[in-house]
């Protein structure tokens, strides 16, 4: 059964969090909670702090300011090893002399357990990742799919509270990382453990969070499940970050519509006055086709027509680049599935209608820098 | 949750969150501390002592002494009169004769001409102000009170002198032409000595890494010897090749090894090595890729060479260069053995404080020695780090191919330098073993019977060898850690950069003026430390400190190669960062640990400078012997002691050849398929 999102109560609470580095802020004003058992994913650009927030969870970077609070504890300036954390690194750090036992059996030590204990909960360890009989191996002898899950055993293996994950399939090629995404995923649910994972692929962080974290420029853009951040793009940045999303420069006018030359179109309801610049924004899966000459056929709908300059055939669909003076020097890009291109006999350089439907055209910010 | 967010631009107010150190954190930042205090009572603190000696100058001030006399009766008639006046009515003193050093003393009754200690007289005498002393005999007296002594007793009167600050002693160093001429001698010298050693060098390292010459590995071997002895061994080999009964003297047409001639040519035997290592390394990461270029441009080889080798390595260049002339203005032991009349600055600290006694003016003497090895010492810091940019960029390795003249001409090249280094090798190691140059040429060992000779005989070598196994030990430790601390522990940054500073600067102190520091500083009795002067304990010390710099860039070099979240993820284990360092860093880093280790061994073993002025009767060192033994005219035991040197240097170097290879075999498995 899929569950949308675990219900858990609070777990972690960052409130007005800043990070500086010397003059640099690489994180402003964060605030954030995370419940109990969730599956959060940091995602944005490279250089965005979506480390330096993690490594503030775990406190081994401090903040600059703000709190911290985990499990209902203030934990805002403990030291890593007061905290409870497990964590992966992109370069999984396992300790290079020691076996993949030893390396799994470092945090149990000096914990009380006997040597049998140790060994038994190894076993179970190696077993939960797949790999039971790699024991007596060095992690310079396993591939670096099993490497990660090395890791990923020897941060849950004291049963901590939160688990960390820095970009922790990034460096491994692409069909592994889709496969190992499932099982992290996979072992997660199974655990329960609270997650925050790092990440710049949105696909991955649209496959395995239960909530995403949209982060640019050291604050947080957006907060949302994988289909709100989608669907429902809080500006101009989500939605170009995640996913497609064709662009165009537009003008509000009455009613709230949206003009692009003299044509004008309805669409999602925004907070904009007339009269101001938009960006008519909707995602090339949303464009809905028809053939040429619908516009005549009657009805007021927000349809328009275009050339259809270029199709790419890209296996479960088409990739449409289409024109219109309207839109200035910037195609749309569209994608029509292979039974709407073959019931409209879509070819290049032919002449044909789209439509935009009023609940899939948002309108967004005109972005300050708009060169 | 979607309300669109606006970049704020400004830290709030209020404080910033304060960390709460974790034991570990303590720890690690105590520790470092206590390194860094190590370094400052070893470095820092008597360098200061001794530029402070430099710049403090002994007066007796005689003003500063008031007498009475009285008459046969022993009556005193109150008349006071001052030293000064003394002095000028009768003329005993001149103003120089008044300026002395911290030991000066004179003798009061000279400023009495009708003193005679039979006579009934009696004297009274006292210090005007609080900075007076004088000594009635041992005991001193420093307050203003009257002091009545009888004439038998007053002849043991001596005035002590004042100290004040000034730039007397430097005013009087550049006022004695015997004493400044050292400045341009050593300059010349050394600046003569780099340019031979770094051309030679220079194409003895481009015979092995660009042309197909055979025995390439056994000339690496022959180019790294003397490394693993002290730097004055050539000197003596020289003696015996060109001295005033030299086997082939001819050669110099006249000429006389005693000087500059004798202190270049050892300069370049000792120095070889290190400019060879450096420009090797710089040759061997050149990029192929421009020779191919310059090779399909058709540049002839004389254009390619310019235009790309020497650019090439002209980091490598630079930075030998730099080395060598460090090398050779700090070094002491060569011109100590064949510098003759000759005079260069690391001498003149020598005889300055040994021969007489004027630690003032070898405190000045080391200042100036200071100022161009720490001018060469930053530029070589400089280029290294440009160096280092180099390296990390993706370049091809050079692959030479077969020129059959070419590889002829470097293989004749290599062999000539090869035969000055076995050839000064083995002078020394002929001369040890024959009965009495020129007479008796039969073979004996007698001059190994060191125990005849002054230098602390067998014992010495003992010494030696126990002194370098302490400083390979103790100093691997320290520096390691210390690095390990430096690198690895979070936050307290200034902490850190003060402390890398601290690593950093022994190399910049020439030996010599290391050792003169460590007399001023330990040797003063209101040192706590004093007990350790004249111990094996301040020799290690010294040793350790002297070669902290090299170390501690292996270590951090290591260091710097190892995962930088090893000890993220073992906190976030709750487990110690000491159980992380003893079970992982340390055994991970193992052989960068064991060359620190051969190389603290090698140079305790060597070293001269730094410790001729500590040594005790009970702490001789067999390199230190070498010197006493040659000053004492016996140079064929010096030279058996300096190839004792070179044979434990060798074998320890094999040791730690084989125990690398063992440890890789051992650790093959994890280091990768
Ligand atoms: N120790 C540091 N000192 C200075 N700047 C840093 C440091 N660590 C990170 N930064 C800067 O902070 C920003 C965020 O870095 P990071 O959190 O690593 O980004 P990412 O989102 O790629 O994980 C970057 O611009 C980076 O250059
Ligand atoms: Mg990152």
């Amino acid at each position: 059964m899929l569950q949308k999102t675990p219900p858990g109560e609070l777990y972690l609470s960052i409130q007005n969090l800043w990070k500086a580095f010397g003059s640099f802020l690489a994180l402003k004003d964060i605030s954030l909670e995370i419940n109990e058992g969730e599956f959060i994913c940091f995602l944005g650009p490279s250089g965005c702090g979506k480390t330096t927030l993690l490594r503030a969870i775990a406190g081994l970077d401090l903040q600059t300011k703000g709190t911290v609070m985990q499990d209902g504890k203030d934990v805002s300036n403990l030291p890593p090893s007061q905290r409870d954390f497990g964590i992966v690194f992109q370069s999984y750090a396992l300790f290079p002399n020691l076996t993949i036992e030893k390396n799994i059996a470092f945090g149990l030590e000096n914990t009380g357990r006997s040597k049998s204990d140790i060994a038994v909960r190894v076993n179970e360890l190696l077993q939960l990742v797949g790999l039971p009989d790699q024991g007596k191996k060095y992690p310079a002898q396993l591939s670096g799919g099993q490497q990660q899950r090395i890791a990923l055993a020897r941060a849950i293996a004291t049963n901590p509270g939160l688990l960390l994950l820095d970009e922790p399939l990034s460096a491994l090629d692409a069909k592994v990382r889709v496969h190992l995404r499932h099982e992290i995923k996979e072992l997660q649910r199974k655990l329960g453990v609270t997650t925050v994972m790092v990440t710049h692929d949105q696909e991955e962080a649209l496959a395995m969070a239960d909530r995403i974290v949209v982060m640019n420029h050291g604050v947080i853009e957006q907060v949302g499940s994988p289909t709100e951040i989608y669907r429902e793009p809080a500006n101009l940045f989500v939605a170009d970050f995640i996913g497609e999303m064709n662009q165009i420069q537009s003008q509000v006018t009455k009613g709230g519509r949206l003009s692009v030359g003299e044509k004008t179109f309805a669409c999602l309801s925004h907070k904009f006055n007339d009269g101001m610049p938009a960006i008519a924004a909707i995602r090339p899966e949303d464009i809905i086709p028809h053939e040429a000459g619908y516009l005549d056929t009657g009805g007021n709908r927000n349809c328009i027509d275009v050339t259809l300059d270029e199709m790419e055939f890209l296996g479960s669909f088409w990739r449409c680049r289409l024109s219109n003076e309207r839109f200035g020097s910037s195609e749309l890009i569209a994608d029509f599935s292979i039974n709407a291109v073959r019931r409209l006999e879509l070819e290049e350089g032919r002449t044909m209608v789209i439509e935009l439907p009023e609940n899939r055209l948002m309108a967004f910010d005109v972005p300050e820098t708009a060169a | 949750m979607s309300e669109i967010s606006i970049n704020p631009g400004t830290l709030p107010a209020g404080p910033d969150i304060k960390p709460k150190l974790s034991r570990d954190d303590i720890l690690m930042r105590g520790s470092m501390i206590v390194i860094a205090l190590y370094l400052v009572a070893t470095l820092v603190l008597p360098l200061y002592t001794m530029l402070s000696k430099s710049f403090s100058t002994y007066r007796m001030e005689l003003s500063q002494y008031e007498f009475q006399v009285s008459d046969d009766a022993g009556q005193f008639d109150g008349t006071i009169l001052s030293g000064d006046a003394l002095n000028e009515q009768i003329g005993a003193f001149s103003g120089t004769e008044l300026s002395t050093g911290s030991d000066g003393r004179l003798s009061v009754t000279e400023l009495f001409p009708d003193f005679s200690f039979r006579s009934p007289v009696m004297y009274q005498i006292r210090n005007t102000s609080d900075t007076g002393r004088f000594l009635v005999g041992s005991t001193l007296q420093d307050d203003t009170d009257w002091v009545m002594l009888d004439s038998n007793e007053f002849r043991r009167v001596q005035l002590r002198p004042v100290q004040s600050r000034g730039l007397d002693n430097f005013v009087n160093y550049f006022s004695t032409p015997a004493l400044f001429n050292s400045i341009k001698n050593s300059l010349w010298i050394s600046v003569l000595s780099t340019i031979v050693t770094v051309t030679l060098a220079f194409w003895f390292a481009y015979a092995l890494n660009r042309s197909c010459m055979r025995f390439k590995g056994v000339f690496r071997l022959i180019a790294m010897a003397p490394i693993l002895v002290p730097s004055l061994l050539p000197g003596i080999a020289l003696v015996y090749l060109f001295g005033n009964q030299g086997m082939i003297k001819e050669l110099l047409f006249g000429a006389s090894i005693y000087g500059p001639i004798g202190i270049v040519i050892g300069s370049v035997f000792f120095t070889f090595p290190h400019a060879f290592l450096i420009i090797s390394t710089a040759l061997a990461i050149s990029d192929a890729r421009l020779y191919e270029a310059a090779a399909s441009l058709r540049s002839t080889p004389w254009r390619t060479f310019w235009t790309v080798t020497i650019p090439g390595a002209r980091y490598g260049l630079i930075s030998a260069a730099f080395v060598v002339f460090n090398l050779v203005i700090t070094d002491f032991g060569l011109p100590k053995v064949i510098g003759g009349q000759f005079n260069v600055l690391a001498v003149d600290i020598y005889k300055q404080v040994i021969g007489q006694q004027n630690f003032e003016m070898g405190a000045v003497v080391s200042v100036v020695l200071v100022i161009p090895a720490i001018l060469a010492f930053a530029i070589d810091r400089m280029v290294q780090s440009k160096q280092v940019a180099l390296l990390s960029a993706r370049s091809v390795p050079y692959q030479p191919t077969p020129n059959r003249k070419a590889d002829r001409i470097f293989l004749a090249y290599c062999c000539l330098i090869g035969l000055f280094i076995v050839g000064l090798l083995a002078v020394c190691q002929f001369a040890a073993l024959i009965k009495f140059w020129p007479y008796d040429l039969s073979l004996s060992l007698k001059n190994y019977d060191f125990n005849k000779m002054d230098g602390g005989g067998w014992g010495s070598y003992i010494n030696s060898i126990k002194l370098a196994l302490l400083t390979a030990v103790i100093g691997t430790s320290v520096v390691f850690f210390g690095a390990y601390l430096v690198e690895k522990s979070n936050g307290f940054r200034t902490g850190r950069s003060i402390f890398q500073m601290f690593a950093m600067l022994p190399m910049a102190i020439p030996g010599m003026v290391l050792g003169l520091s460590y007399i001023f500083f330990f040797n003063s009795p209101s040192n706590p430390l004093n007990g350790i002067y004249g111990t094996m304990a301040i020799l290690v010390i010294c040793t350790v400190t002297h070669f902290y710099t090299v170390s501690h860039l292996t270590a951090v070099t290591a260091l710097k190669q190892m995962d930088r979240e090893f000890e993220s993820v073992s906190s976030s284990l709750k487990q110690p960062t000491m159980k992380l360092f003893a079970r992982v860093t340390v055994p991970v880093c193992l052989p960068a640990v064991l060359d620190i280790s051969i190389y603290l061994f090698v140079n305790a073993m060597t070293t001269v400078s730094a410790v001729v002025f500590l040594y005790s009767p009970k702490t001789t060192l067999a390199s230190i012997a070498v010197l006493n033994m040659d000053d004492a005219g016996d140079i064929a035991p010096a030279a058996a002691m300096g190839m004792m040197i070179f044979y434990t240097n060798a074998a320890a170097r094999i040791i730690h050849l084989i125990a690398s290879k063992g440890i890789l075999k051992r650790t093959q498995a994890w280091r990768g398929r």
